[in-house]
């Protein structure tokens, strides 16, 4: 996996007296002390992140984070005071800090397409018009530029909508003008400044569904700015944290939630319901952590109820659960199992956490085993793992 | 007077007697470039309300309320045009008119071609908007009579010093509303075009200007409204128009001929008004 933009040590500084204030950003200053001292505020600093092509890469935190700020260093619509920001262009990575205005405009026309919180269309043009701009700017002949946008018009659905004026749209539909229009340069880097939260909640899923649905076949990278955890946890094959212009931490959603760096990002994931993130393989524990018995039974749980025998190859042998022989079965269909306690059910690694909460359920809170691709025993989940998952103990 | 202010008051700064050695200056050395100016000016402005007057009235009308109907898309418009402009006919005024329409039309032009490039250039120099507000403040509040007399003299009498005193006073309407325009296109749409790689006359063609087009367009019927105020004026420095029956019943007191008059111009005024307020919808 290569990357498609790279942030190296990024500064961006508004206002008149930068050399003060990246001098006190040298120091370590915060935004209030910096905003004091010299009157200039700061945007970002020391910002240093690698988006990997085809990932969508998630820049959290509250309002004046700094997480805009960052992305609109990307196509250079904020200019970093100081650092790099690496942007892939076919085979060479260019920093867009220090390029020249018609490389700049080369990567805006082709490499990088913006979706903005406002829209940002044309009211005086028609939403085919819109769609259009960014191919009319970089000089596409009309006979491609209208086969295109008619492409990307039905790609978002909107092909009925093609001679209306974006103004005649409602907010959803509005957006998924700004997509098109984003799409239609075939730009492979998208920069997402907060598009969903101008609209309402049902809209606001709605599109992050087709948004999801739209990138499995388009393997964009994407950079999506945004301050509801529910949906950087959704969308998100990263995360990265910002408070007061640095960034606090950056990882996988469920590293997020189940290892917070800060009370920062704490109080942030405090409201996020975890179901919605964690898997089997995060709550588990290892088998080798596991109470072993003689001739390779191992416990499940720390009740001691259930056992397996596991063989030489790692598969598992028999069952027993409350002393009597139990069979196991995959909690990939557990609604179509009958409630019997001489079942144990088993999930693979990325089985959600709700799935195997409901396996327990149906099974009297016996422990839920973890098998491999090659249905080898791995681990094994009781309930005091998915309990303290769930209240983060 | 008290001594202090007769101290003050004697060393009086000469800024009258400089300026008319900068004017005399001007005379001596440019009169050849002003004469052509005033030359050009009249052969053309002249030319164009002879040919208008060849057509028969009732044909001008027509046409002109066929433009009304074609850019505001309104037969009640179109109609109300051609009885005012019928009115005015029946008044006997209809060669006054057309020399004010002529001269209007022509100052608002070139006010518009003066005053739209220096408005786009001010909104992006907002350093230089600073220094040209004075000056428009200048054009606009200076009485019309102090600046009449150097007009007069580096221009002579006739149409087109009264062109160029319009134009003085017109032009600040469309630097100040393009600017105004301009300035206050929203943000994201302007980013929205350097986000996708927009060159700054792209930015210009494409985004600045029809998004200001609705305050531009308001500068220009206000632009044309300041000309027209202007009819009086101008004939006081021998343009023709519907001005100069007016100035002739101050002068004689003759109250028909100032009505008459004075209602050719309301009903100009309406007209163009009217029909200039291009894509404003408010003629609907």
């Amino acid at each position: 996996m290569s990357a498609a933009v790279d942030f190296k040590n990024v500064d961006i500084v508004f206002g008149a007296a930068r050399k003060e204030a990246l001098a006190l950003v040298d120091r370590g200053a915060t935004r209030q002390e910096i905003l004091e001292k010299t009157g200039a505020v700061l945007g970002c600093a020391g910002a240093n992140l690698t988006v990997n092509e085809g990932e969508i890469s998630v820049l959290m935190g509250l309002s004046g984070s700094g997480k805009s700020t960052l992305l609109r260093a990307v196509n250079l619509l904020n200019v970093p005071a100081r650092g790099n920001v690496m942007v892939k262009d076919g085979d060479r990575m260019i920093d867009v800090a220090a390029c020249d205005a018609a490389t700049l405009r080369h990567i805006r026309q082709t490499r990088v397409a913006m979706v903005f919180q406002q829209f940002g269309l044309l009211p005086w043009r028609t939403v085919a018009e819109n769609v259009g701009f960014g191919l009319e700017l970089s000089g596409v002949p009309e006979a491609e530029r209208k086969a295109r946008v008619e492409r990307q018009l039905k790609l978002v659905g909107l092909d009925q909508w093609a001679s209306k004026y974006a103004h005649e749209l409602s907010g959803g539909m509005q957006q998924r003008v700004g997509l098109a229009r984003a799409f239609a340069t075939e730009a492979p880097i998208l920069l997402m400044d907060e598009p969903f939260s101008a609209l309402d909640p049902l809209i606001r899923t709605k599109l992050q569904d087709e948004l999801l649905q739209l990138q499995a076949e388009l393997k964009k990278t994407i950079i999506f700015v945004s301050h509801d955890l529910e949906e950087a946890l959704k969308i998100g094959s990263h995360i990265t944290i910002m408070e007061g212009g640095r960034i606090v931490q950056t990882g996988a959603p469920e590293d997020i939630v189940l290892r917070p760096a800060n009370d920062y990002v704490r109080d942030f994931i405090a409201n996020v319901n975890p179901l919605s993130v964690l898997t089997a393989w995060n709550v588990m524990r290892d088998r080798r952590d596991l109470d072993h018995g003689e001739d390779g039974w191992v416990w499940l749980d720390r009740r001691k109820t259930t056992r397996f025998k596991i063989d030489a190859h790692g598969l598992v042998a028999a069952a027993e659960r409350d002393g009597k022989p139990a069979f196991w079965v995959s909690c990939a269909d557990v609604e179509a199992q009958p409630e019997e306690t001489t079942q144990v059910f088993w999930a693979n690694p990325g089985t959600s956490l709700k799935t195997v909460m409901l396996a327990m359920h149906r099974s009297q809170t016996a422990p839920v085993a973890l098998f491999d691709d090659q249905s080898r025993f791995v681990g094994a989940i009781g309930i005091r793992d998915v309990l303290s998952a769930v209240l983060r103990r | 007077m008290d001594p202090v202010s007769q101290l003050i008051s004697s060393f009086k700064i000469p800024i009258g007697r400089w300026g008319k050695t900068f004017f005399d200056f001007l005379t001596t050395n440019f009169e050849w470039f002003f004469d052509s100016i005033a030359d050009g000016l009249t052969v053309v402005l002249d030319g164009l309300v002879d040919l208008l007057l060849l057509v028969p009235p009732v044909l001008l009308v027509a046409a002109i309320a066929g433009l009304a109907w074609y850019l505001q898309k309104s037969w009640k418009l179109a109609l109300a045009v051609a009885l005012g402009l019928l009115f005015i006919v029946n008044q006997d005024l209809w060669q006054e008119t057309v020399e004010t329409l002529v001269l209007v039309v022509g100052a608002a032009a070139a006010s518009m071609a003066i005053g739209v490039p220096i408005g786009i250039w001010a909104a992006h120099n907002e350093r230089g908007y600073r220094y040209l507000q004075p000056v428009l403040d200048l054009m606009q509040t200076m009485p019309t009579f102090v600046y009449l007399i150097p007009v007069l003299i580096l221009f002579g009498l006739g149409i087109a010093p009264g062109l160029i005193v319009t134009v003085i006073f017109a032009a600040p309407a469309p630097i100040r509303l393009t600017h105004l325009g301009i300035t206050s296109v929203p943000k994201p749409m302007i980013e929205a075009g350097e986000a996708f790689g927009a060159t700054k006359r792209q930015l210009l063609w494409k985004v600045e200007l029809p998004a200001a087009l609705p305050t531009i367009m308001a500068g220009l019927t206000q632009c044309i409204m300041l000309c027209l105020s202007m009819v009086v004026i101008a004939a006081l420095i021998g343009a023709n128009g519907l001005g100069k029956p007016v100035v002739r019943a101050l002068n004689s007191v003759n109250i028909p001929l100032g009505l008459e008059a004075g209602l050719a111009i309301v009903v100009l005024a309406i007209i163009l008004d009217r029909i200039s307020r291009i894509g404003t919808g408010a003629a609907k």
